[in-house]
């Protein structure tokens, strides 16, 4: 009665002719790939037929686990949301919210930025709104730029409080594989690097990357407008000869930076934050076509400059 | 193609002995020959050892006379604490080029290559992203030397992938290994009283269970799987958390500046940390596991449960210490063993049963009672009702019992 095959468990086999169709271009085909991001080499509608069938390999969730597998925590997430992101929310900033609907319930979603201001609070405040107006409330993944991941304490802390690389691949995973909202800052450190002098004039978005990931993963992009940030965090010029002592890469000069240490830099004044979601850009079509990119981009870019010159205008103080 | 003759390289390296033991349960697998430059470390029951190092020649006159069409390449130094830089260059880089070599040629019988990689082929580097694709290179190029080399060796296998299109070409690259079994060098710093680790810094690591590890490469062995495929468990952690599911404390005694000078002086008291190693600890690493799900392997261990199953192992050690000899290769006995004609060849075979019967369905021995799901979804009601009774002679567990009735009653 012995059937002779070993392995009759180790091969389901339409998941092993499924294999068998997909790989059968040879090992190179699949590895044209650039230095960053998913390859491009492969017909559009093959890549996305791979990549939908994929979906369901996702890993489980491991109840017993408290962080994610990006290293997020809910426990230190919570922790500081009831201390001081909740003080700054309420108190500090007194946020005013509009159009908080405008963030799907479900689904992925690009959310998209304008930034500024030394250690910027508009992330925290983005997320914070979302968790408290939204009527389905859900986590927001923040994309940070790399360079966190080199300073100690920054490369432990803020991964635990959902913040993640702004690596393509890694926008493409939370927004098309696992379904989840990401924040972006099109502008990246080029808004921190801003002086308040040119404060609420958006600064190039980048290589209009942003809306390429958002196309690839056809995810809707919706644009939010921060205003209060830039006079929370004003930075009067940046401190080059420090910076080339220290050899940190960022130094700028603000209300109490450095002359306070090194707490000053979290130190910001109490500007009335208002935060407007705008209505969501859907997109679709492959990220491979660059008009589409360019168009997009240049589309979000436009709306949030407009918003923001209209909701600055319309401000009577930017304290109260 | 399903493989019938397989040639392992590195027959005498943890994998390639975990492997051929593998091989030898599965009767679709004729032949299986290792080879090795030093002795086995296994007890193999019909795996034919040959001592011969990667000189391509010899290997080629072995390949051609037995008739291989499957090369299993498991001899690649993934860890440089074992091996100095220049041995390691010269068997990952020097003796892969030999090895494909052999395998390579118009006349040749070879149709199949699996080559057992590692992930330290994507470095560590703050630009990373968070799970590596397999289409994904490097963002930096390679710093240290073991890094280096194992990014040539892939390179001569993708080379010779692309130049003989009728071999099948299958890459692997595992995450870091632990397991009760294996001895690698993060099980030697999760050993320690303490894990050292660097200020400042919570990486996240990705694991694959030893078992895991060798099914995976069985996996691809019986399939046909060319490309590339990361092998990582299910689950990327951070480094606080295994620390803790280790039940053990971290010491910060890494400095986040001037790393690799407290490295070296932790190596003076003992403690080995690799340049790869520091890169971990520092950025950490995560793999995209799931094409190879997609084939159809299914990890029996997530990166948790391989944590778990470590520190069982750990807290076990010192009760288990010296117990059992170790294997020890006579190359006269191994001879006898296969040769003799008065050896009887059938006694104490695997596959038998508590009482000496063989199981109807091969394989059925070697499953878990909440394994059997997707076996028993499979049969004949023929081999239901002889697995029924195969059942009730040896094992007699219940719900085995209860599950075999549900599978016959829904025919």
């Amino acid at each position: 009665m012995d059937r002779g095959g070993g392995s009759t468990l180790d091969i389901a086999p339409e998941g092993a002719a499924a294999a068998r169709d997909r790989n059968d271009p040879r090992t190179d085909d699949r590895r044209p790939a650039p230095a960053s991001g998913r390859s491009s080499g492969q017909a559009p509608s093959a890549a996305i037929e791979l990549r939908e069938d994929l979906r369901r390999h996702l890993p489980g969730v491991e109840p017993e686990r408290r962080l994610s597998d990006w290293g997020r925590s809910e426990r230190i997430e919570g922790l500081v949301d009831r201390t001081l992101t909740d003080f700054l929310y309420h108190h500090w900033f007194r946020c005013e919210v509009d159009g908080v609907e405008n963030v799907p319930a479900a689904g992925g979603a690009l959310l998209v930025a304008n930034h500024s201001g030394a250690l910027p609070p508009d992330a925290a405040m983005i997320a914070k709104a979302i968790r408290e107006e939204h009527p389905h409330p859900r986590p927001l993944n923040i994309t940070v730029e790399h360079f966190f991941r080199e300073y100690p304490g920054f490369s432990m802390l803020l991964p635990k409080l959902g913040c993640v690389a702004a690596h393509p691949a890694n926008v493409q995973r939370l927004l098309y594989d696992e379904e989840s909202l990401v924040l972006l800052f099109p502008e990246g450190r080029q808004a921190t690097r801003k002086l308040f002098r040119d404060r609420y004039r958006l600064r190039r978005f980048g290589r209009g990357e942003f809306a390429a990931s958002a196309l690839r993963a056809g995810a809707p992009i919706v644009p939010v407008c921060v205003v209060g940030a830039e006079e929370a965090a004003p930075i009067f010029a940046h401190l080059g000869l420090l910076k080339r002592l220290t050899g940190l890469k960022y130094l700028p000069l603000t209300p109490t930076f450095p002359h306070l240490g090194p707490l000053g830099a979290a130190a910001y004044l109490p500007a009335k934050f208002r935060i407007r979601f705008l209505e969501p850009v859907r997109v679709d079509g492959g990220g491979d076509d660059r008009t589409a990119v360019q168009t997009v981009a240049e589309e979000v870019r436009a709306r949030i400059q407009e918003t923001l010159f209209q909701m600055v205008g319309e401000r009577d103080s930017v304290w109260l | 193609m399903s493989s019938r003759r397989v040639l392992v390289t590195g027959l005498s390296t943890y994998w390639g002995g975990r492997l051929a033991e593998a091989l030898e349960a599965s009767e679709e697998v004729e032949a299986i020959i290792g080879v090795d430059s030093r002795d086995p470390t296994r007890e193999l029951e019909r795996t034919e050892f040959v001592r011969v190092g990667t000189q391509h020649s010899l290997l080629r006159r072995i390949v051609e006379a037995a008739e291989i069409d499957t090369v299993v390449d498991t001899r690649l130094i993934i860890d440089s604490v074992w091996a100095s830089p220049g041995r390691a260059h010269e068997n990952n880089v020097i003796g892969t080029m030999n090895v494909l070599a052999a395998c390579g040629g118009p006349d040749s019988t070879v149709r199949k290559l699996v080559f057992k990689s590692s992930a330290h082929y994507y470095g560590c580097a703050r630009d990373d992203p968070a799970f590596f694709t397999e289409d994904m290179e490097r963002p930096h190029p390679p710093r240290t030397s073991l890094e280096r080399d194992i990014v040539e060796a892939e390179a001569a296998v993708a080379d010779f992938a692309e130049k003989s299109p009728d071999v099948s070409v299958s890459i692997l690259r595992f995450a870091n290994v632990l397991g009760p079994d294996v001895r690698t060098s993060h099980r030697a710093l999760f050993g320690l009283p303490a894990v050292p680790v660097v200020l400042g810094f919570d990486p996240r690591y990705q694991f694959v269970h030893e078992d895991d590890v060798v099914g995976a490469l069985r996996h691809v062995v019986h399939a046909d799987l060319p490309g590339v495929f990361n092998v990582g468990a299910d689950g990327v952690l951070a480094l606080s958390e295994v620390v803790a599911l280790l039940g053990k404390r971290s010491a910060p005694v890494l400095p986040p500046w001037g790393t690799g000078l407290a490295a070296a002086t932790l190596r003076r008291v003992g403690i080995d940390l690799s340049p790869e190693m520091l890169g971990q600890l520092r950025y950490g690493r995560g793999l995209d596991n799931r094409l190879l799900k997609a084939t159809g392997f299914a990890y029996r261990y997530t990166t948790r449960e391989t944590v778990l199953k470590l520190a069982e192992q750990l807290r076990l050690a010192p009760i288990l210490r010296g117990a059992g000899e170790p294997y020890r290769y006579e190359r006269e006995v191994e001879e006898f063993l296969r040769r003799s004609p008065h050896v009887n060849r059938n006694r104490g075979r695997r596959r038998e049963g508590a009482n000496g019967r063989a199981a109807p369905v091969a394989g059925y021995e070697d499953l878990e009672a909440s394994e059997l799901g997707t076996l028993l979804g499979s049969l004949e009601p023929d081999d239901l009702t002889a697995l029924r009774e195969h059942e009730r002679a040896t094992g007699a567990r219940v719900d085995v019992l209860a599950a075999i009735d549900a599978a016959l009653a829904a025919r």
